[in-house]
């Protein structure tokens, strides 16, 4: 592109038009809570009262999607971490096939996944009425994403003699796991448990098919908010979520930044 | 730091893998207490496989024995073992700090804070890592952390010190001084160790005696000094330093004698059967032509800096290497006389 010099006007005027038809929608949206009244536009005036109102009917989904987010990271790394070590230590064919399986729940549409849970677990009463059913139904979404990532922080050479050197050392298999392993594969178990919480906090697919009345995460509650009062309700939902969850996940992801960096190798 | 000394018996140990493949062949092998014993040879010799059977990480087929004095380790598992071990790339903690590293096993055994410090700054100021105990692995240049991987290793008082090739991943110059400065290290720590490497000048350079391995078995044992200069296995005489193979006729095996250049060796009776004999380029004198010496023709030479590297023509196709002096007057072209001391020749085939 040398000697043009209409170039840069030129990728400055595109990267301009994509921002907007991207950023149109988002600003639009949040422009559709703020006022009395979305056919009439801003000169209705500005208001927070549908905001309060989503924050009155549909508050306690926010905190109940942040709560499952954080259990659905807990349970991934109880369960994803040690199986992770397993499939990446096994040399056999059924771990292989094993982690080909584990995959399954993200190629399957989440509405498969929920009605076989519901199918198998439907007439235990008291577990599919609570959040524990939809926490279940994330925690097998999100696991592949956080064994996939770990496993192959797991698979690195430099790993494998790290953790012969402490057997050398006489560390019994949880001191090697809990003390070398896991720390020094601490950088992917943060970026797992991002993904994790990311993914859990904005499931709808699934969740959709899982939730009952009482329990209601935040994009079900969106979805029934635009099913079933003003669109400036739903917009106002729009902007809860861009307001509080958020702010959340870029601290989670400083935090991780900063995990990294302090254990980076 | 005095370290206890612990004799390795090693009895009949060998390892088939699980496909079949034999990686070393029954080995007996005696390291003596305080010695450091270098298993040398290529790479897939089966070296690193002794040493792992020695370390507990691999385990020897049935049959095999390893005891470490008195004691008979071959079924302890590597963590009850009481060895230390150097990994090739070190292996460190890269979360951990320096101290911290060394420490380790000392942790792992419950040593209270306290004795624990002090033994990490006794070792500190052994493997001269003052001022870098709070430093991360990722710090620091790679002498340092081969440092940092011995002390570690020997932090637990280990009975035996194990070490993997702990130079090959630094670069040639770095190398040479740290190869001195280990086997200094080694010496003042006086504990029985088993070094494996590749490289036959690190091991000449480190090691008490030398075990050259070849094709999954130990071929000979013995000092540096020896092994060099007549080695009982040709493979021992082409793996230590550089040889040249000089093919004899029918009638020279007849007669049990070598032609050179005109000049006729007579052989040791022993080797009527062998077809080639081996010299060392150092071992070929080059002088000017006169009685009793070969004739030959330069026909190459490279300056090397502390000597002259000779490339020979004896006629009948035969070409030899010698290395002379730095100040050797032989110049390309020239027709040099040539002598072999008949007690520098080896043979190429084990005697029979």
């Amino acid at each position: 592109m040398r000697g043009n010099p209409k170039t840069p006007g030129l990728l400055f005027g595109v990267t301009l038009v994509v921002s907007i038809f991207m950023l149109a929608p988002i600003g639009l949206s949040v422009m559709a809570g703020l006022v009395n009244n979305y056919s009439a536009g801003i000169k209705s005036g500005l208001t927070l009262r549908w905001f309060m109102q989503v924050l009155d009917g549909y508050g306690n989904t926010i905190s109940w999607s942040l709560l499952l987010g954080l259990l659905c990271v807990l349970g991934t790394l109880l369960i994803g971490v040690p199986c992770a070590y397993a499939l990446a230590r096994s040399k056999s064919r059924i771990a292989r096939l094993f982690e080909e399986l584990l995959t399954l729940p993200v190629a399957v549409p989440g509405l498969a996944t929920a009605l076989a849970l519901i199918l198998t677990y439907g007439h235990m009463r008291d577990f599919r009425q609570s959040f524990a059913f939809i926490l279940v139904g994330h925690m097998v979404f999100t696991l592949p994403f956080m064994v996939r990532t770990v496993s192959s922080a797991f698979h690195r050479n430099d790993l494998l003699a790290m953790e012969e050197a402490a057997r050398t050392l006489g560390a019994s298999f949880t001191q090697r796991l809990l003390g070398v392993l896991v720390p020094a594969v601490l950088p992917a178990i943060v970026a797992g448990s991002l993904m994790v919480f990311t993914l859990s906090v904005g499931e709808f697919n699934l969740t959709w098919m899982l939730h009952t009345p009482l329990t209601r995460t935040l994009p079900v509650g969106l979805a029934d908010s635009y099913a079933s009062m003003r669109i400036e309700i739903g917009s106002a939902y729009t902007l809860v979520f861009l307001v509080v969850i958020l702010p959340v996940l870029w601290g989670l992801q400083a935090i991780g930044k900063l995990i990294e960096k302090h254990y980076g190798t | 730091m005095e370290l206890e000394r612990t004799r390795i018996n090693i009895a009949d140990c060998a390892k088939t893998y699980a496909d079949g493949t034999l990686a070393l062949h029954p080995t007996t092998l005696q390291v003596e207490p305080g010695e450091v014993l270098a298993l040398l040879g290529p790479s897939g010799c089966g070296k690193t496989t002794l040493l792992r059977i020695i370390a507990g990480l691999e385990t020897p087929d049935a049959g095999s024995r390893i005891s470490f004095g008195d004691t008979d380790v071959t079924a302890l598992p590597v963590e009850q073992r009481g060895i230390g071990m150097v990994f090739q790339h070190y292996a460190l903690f890269p979360h951990m700090t320096v101290a911290a590293n060394i420490g380790y096993g000392l942790k792992i055994r419950g040593i209270a804070d306290a004795e624990r410090a002090r033994v990490v700054g006794d070792l500190v100021d052994v493997v001269r890592l003052n001022g870098l105990e709070h430093k991360r692995p990722a710090e620091l240049s790679g002498g340092q952390r081969q440092r940092v991987a011995l002390a570690r290793a020997v932090a637990v008082r280990p009975k035996v010190l194990l070490l993997d090739e702990p130079l090959t991943a630094l670069d040639a110059k770095l190398k040479e001084s740290l190869r001195d400065e280990l086997a200094e290290m080694l010496r003042r720590l006086h504990i029985t160790a088993v070094y494996v490497t590749h490289d036959q000048q690190e091991a000449l350079a480190i090691a008490d005696r030398l075990a050259v391995m070849h094709a999954g078995r130990i071929v000979q044992v013995g000092d540096g000094e020896t092994l060099y200069r007549s080695p009982s296995h040709p493979f021992v005489a082409t793996f230590l330093g550089r040889v040249n193979r000089i093919e004899r006729s029918d009638k020279q095996c007849a007669d049990n004698t070598l032609d050179i250049g005109g000049l006729t060796l007579s052989c040791p009776a022993v080797w009527s059967n062998q077809k080639t004999l081996l010299v060392r380029p150092e071992d070929i004198e080059v002088s000017s032509f006169g009685a009793d010496w070969g004739q030959a023709v330069v026909i190459h030479r490279s300056f090397l800096g502390d000597r002259v590297h000779l490339t020979l023509n004896t006629g009948h196709q035969i070409q030899l290497r010698a290395d002379v002096g730095r100040d050797h007057t032989a110049q390309l072209g020239e027709t040099v006389g040539i002598r072999i001391r008949p007690e520098c020749l080896m043979p190429s085939h084990e005697p029979i």
